[in-house]
């Protein structure tokens, strides 16, 4: 994609999608296209586009982002039943990964949530799932990462917050809010602390969110400026290069991790809602 | 208005694409999409698919861990089985052993008793030869003696045989 092309469609969005107003890749390019010399732009992944046509991006438009969680989908598939299609008693190496996966999630509802919270097992699996399918498919060259965008984790941050506070009350009625009340504190520390917990509680979803998006982003942002870097210094590129593998590796670790931190934290808020008692 | 729009897109592109609100409702359109089409190929499908899987296994497993045992059993059984033959087989030729070895032992007291008969038997008969003989050389020494002393004074003094005296006087000489 020439600076050319760009300014050629940045023209167009000022004239047709004016009401739009919002066409990020174009208005990037456009922002681009003042500066000089050195061209790095780590954030420019990140933007949303349309596969189709020039169009502004609307809520059914088919963008990168339907893309990519349309492959992740596929991911889930292959491996959970594509992978497990034999249902043999001595498994494949596909239905072992499967197999492993669907214990490792089980055995972590079970320890930290409680056998109760096994109800919840498949919404946890789907969580699960998906933000490690779309991590690492974030980590493919070219790619899109879904899960570095606040507006996706944001809606599965949200979407445990209200479930888990739904449970909570429709478990434990109003004795869930016991689990602001901390009765092993002296009675004139209760309402402070009773304050504090509060907030923490309704701050859960920030941090969910933003612990996954912020940790994928930033990655990604780094190994681009490291091969921005690589770009521009001809045979000295073998530094960035080697910065870039380095970074891929823990990158990679990340990937897992973010998706196993997400799924663990969405266990013990939902142990809380099962057990409001401290 | 729409201006305004696009500046803040603008502003906020090159910054943060994620920022950027506009995208917000198509993002969450089709992640809720993918959510709920993860969720419910995994709890249609997948899941039960896998939970029976590692139930027919554990299932399978304990099985095979019942039969196994009952083998172990069976093999212990077979072994002490074993060892009772053994036991007793040894025991039974330890008591053949112990009788033939009488029997041997037996046997061999009767051999030797009639062994030492004979011995003691062919042993009195030998001393009685030897008796017999030793008289026998006894007489046979008086008569050569008797015989010599004739001959001897028959040649040193022809005058003076006397047969008799001879006799007599050989005989007292040996019996001295």
């Amino acid at each position: 994609m020439s600076e050319d092309a760009h300014s050629e469609e940045t023209v167009d969005a000022h004239g047709a999608e004016a009401a739009h107003g919002a066409d990020a890749g174009h208005a990037a390019d456009a922002a681009h296209g003042a500066e000089g010399g050195l061209q790095i732009h780590p954030m420019d992944q990140f933007i949303v586009e349309p596969l189709f046509g020039d169009g502004g991006i609307g809520m059914f438009s088919i963008t990168n982002v339907t893309l990519w969680l349309f492959l992740a989908v596929i991911a889930v598939v292959l491996l959970m039943v594509v992978g497990t299609r034999g249902r043999a008693i001595v498994p494949s190496r596909a239905q072992s990964v499967a197999e492993l996966t669907y214990g490792f999630i089980r055995k972590m509802v079970e320890d930290v949530a409680g056998k109760d919270a096994l109800v919840f097992f498949p919404y946890i699996m789907t969580l699960f799932l998906f933000i490690l399918m779309a991590n690492f498919l974030g980590l493919l060259p070219m790619s899109f990462t879904t899960t570095s965008h606040i507006a996706v984790t944001a809606v599965l941050a949200m979407a445990v917050f209200l479930t888990v506070t739904a449970v909570g009350f429709i478990k434990n009625g109003v004795g869930f809010l016991g689990l602001f009340w901390v009765s092993s504190a002296p009675m004139a520390l209760r309402p402070i602390l009773a304050i504090i917990e509060l907030i923490s509680y309704f701050v859960r979803p920030v941090s969910h969110s933003i612990r996954l998006a912020g940790n994928v982003m930033a990655g990604h942002a780094v190994i681009k400026v490291f091969a921005g870097f690589a770009g521009v210094l001809g045979l000295g590129a073998v530094a960035p290069v080697i910065a870039i593998t380095a970074v891929y590796g823990l990158e990679v670790l990340v990937a897992f991790i973010q998706a196993y931190v997400f799924t663990i934290l969405t266990c013990v808020y939902l142990k809380d809602a099962l057990h409001p008692s401290h | 208005m729409a201006d305004e729009a696009h500046g803040a897109a603008e502003a906020a592109a090159p910054g943060m694409p994620q920022l950027d609100f506009s995208t917000f409702s198509n993002q969450i359109f089709w992640l809720v999409i993918a959510i709920v089409a993860i969720y419910l190929i995994l709890s249609r499908v997948a899941l039960p698919r896998i939970g029976a899987v590692l139930a027919e296994r554990n299932g399978t497993i304990t099985n095979d861990i019942a039969a196994a045992e009952d083998l172990k059993r069976q093999a212990a059984e077979a072994e002490d089985a074993y060892n009772k033959a053994l036991a007793d087989a040894r025991a039974e030729a330890q008591a053949i052993a112990a009788e033939v070895r009488e029997e041997i032992k037996a046997d061999l007291a009767d051999a030797t008793a009639k062994a030492d008969a004979d011995i003691s038997a062919k042993a009195a008969e030998s001393a009685a030869r030897i008796e017999e003989v030793r008289a026998g050389a006894l007489e046979a020494v008086e008569a050569v003696a008797k015989d010599t002393a004739a001959e001897i004074v028959a040649a040193l003094a022809p005058a003076a045989a006397d047969e008799s005296a001879i006799a007599a006087a050989v005989t007292n000489r040996v019996k001295g």
